[in-house]
């Protein structure tokens, strides 16, 4: 007798699953690294989920509370093509943050000594010629800097230029940045499956690397936090007990230490919305959402204390707006180089269909459940 | 009405309590809190379970929500596959203990 009815969740999204785990289904993936699913325009009806009219049935407004946290994304180079990236980075995208909007971002932190945060992102941030000298700057203006670094990076380099990454763990140590890394599971299965064959034995690897100078180590000050998402069309499972299952199995398979783990739920937008809506599971994923709407995780949602830098400047609400082209709303700045901090904290947020994806059962943001 | 089985008809689940909602209530209450939460078993261990009998039932609502349930407490397609082999295993071994009944009846013939 089925669970989801009886709980009162959503419609099960089974098709979609069996396509993302099944091999040859649709993408592709048995080469060095996945080929891209072709990002077409989506065509026909596409059903609509009014976020604003469940934040209206809640009496919820979500004005911005502050901006804690820049985060600025270096381009969408990346030495991976994973399955749901949001970004749609690979090995071939050349959109890369120049040196004057580095320097931008850098002024604005010199300005506001209340943006405490730095979350620097990409692609592989590390493949931007920018990113060693806006770390040492943001840690020299005294601010916390997080690196989403993939961990594979350290032994595929740069596969534009070829150099070699695999100093990384000594400079994230030397400066004492808080790493945030990828792992959509403690087996090879799901990790290969999402994020490409050999990913998950270079992604050990990676972590014993970070081990090694100090990171996960909890005297060590050094902090290494995991993301998990799920690898299909489902919820994440409870963040603390998939925190639990993930230091015992990296624990026993090779001594590896993390910090934290956070769950993030995937976004229905870019690869992965085009790859739902190909194989008919949007409209049951986006009933999934909408039927786990938390206000709780509402209140919590990241773009209310958090401001996304694009690679070329322009500023949007959180990553997931900035990678649909949404600027900040009303008189709020277009881009870095017109900020003016009371206009952004005057601006409405620009909430949409893809926001269920934040406030569904514990919530999601980049720093895992909201509620 | 072109099929006895329809997926969509997973989520109308509820629609049963039309004419008598006090009861479907209950279960789904008792239904919850059987296979939804941690307790002496953790929530993923009963989806497994669950998912092993919705095999053994061979009921495709179950096989549909099991499969998500267990994805969506952490189960990984290893411990999945796990745990329909011991529905499996089960089935057949209770088939192959009545053989016991066989020899009994081999016997009372004198064969």
């Amino acid at each position: 007798m089925p669970m989801a009815a009886a709980s009162s969740t959503a419609p099960i999204c089974f098709s979609a699953y069996v396509e993302a785990v099944v091999p040859d289904t649709h993408v592709q993936q048995h080469s060095d690294f996945m080929e891209l699913p072709v990002i077409t325009p989506s065509t026909g009806n596409i059903p609509r989920f009014s976020f604003h009219a469940r934040l209206a049935e809640h009496a919820l407004d979500l004005p911005p509370l502050s901006i804690e946290t820049l985060q600025v994304n270096l381009g969408k180079l990346c030495n991976q093509a994973c399955l749901h990236c949001h970004v749609d980075a690979s090995p071939i995208r050349t959109e890369m943050m120049d040196r004057r909007t580095a320097e931008r971002c850098i002024e604005v932190l010199a300005i506001h000594p209340d943006i405490t945060k730095l979350d620097i992102t990409g692609g592989a941030p590390e493949l931007n010629p920018n990113f060693e000298w806006m770390v040492r700057e943001a840690r020299r203006l005294g601010r916390h800097v997080m690196v989403r670094h993939n961990l594979t990076v350290q032994f595929d380099g740069n596969p534009v230029t070829g150099e070699s990454k695999e100093y990384l763990p000594e400079f994230f140590a030397e400066h004492r940045c808080e790493v945030v890394s990828s792992l959509p599971y403690y087996a090879q299965y799901f990790t290969d499956r999402q994020r490409g064959r050999g990913v998950f034995n270079k992604s050990v690897e990676g972590i014993r690397r970070l081990n090694a100078v100090g990171y996960g180590r909890p005297e060590s000050g050094l902090a290494l936090n995991l993301v998990y998402n799920p690898a299909g069309a489902f919820l994440p499972a409870a963040q603390a007990s998939l925190e639990a299952d993930f230091r015992r199995e990296l624990q026993k398979l090779d001594g590896l230490l993390f910090n934290n783990l956070y769950t993030i739920t995937n976004m229905p937008i870019h690869r992965f919305r085009e790859d739902l809506l190909r194989h008919g599971g949007y409209d049951s994923y986006m009933t999934k959402l909408v039927t786990a709407f938390n206000p709780a995780a509402a209140e919590g949602v990241m773009c209310r204390s958090l401001i996304s830098v694009n690679y070329d400047g322009r500023l949007s609400d959180c990553d997931f707006n900035q990678m649909l082209d949404l600027p900040l709303a009303g008189t709020a700045p277009r881009t870095i180089f017109d900020w003016d901090v009371e206009a952004i904290m005057r601006r409405r947020i620009i909430f949409d269909d893809h926001c269920f994806g934040c406030t569904a059962g514990a919530g999601s943001s980049c720093g895992g459940t909201t509620a | 009405m072109a099929n006895y089985y329809e997926s969509g008809d997973l989520a109308r689940f509820a629609e049963v309590g039309t004419h008598n909602k006090a009861l479907i209530d209950k279960f789904f209450e008792y239904y919850g809190m059987a296979t939804g939460t941690d307790g002496a078993l953790t929530k993923r261990e009963k989806q497994l379970i669950g998912l092993a009998v919705a095999h053994t039932l061979q009921c495709p609502y179950c096989i549909d929500a099991y499969t998500t349930g267990c994805l969506e407490s952490g189960a990984d397609p290893a411990q999945m596959t796990e745990s329909i082999h011991v529905a499996a295993a089960v089935r057949g071994g209770a088939s192959l203990v009545h053989g016991v009944q066989m020899l009994n009846a081999l016997e009372k013939v004198g064969a």
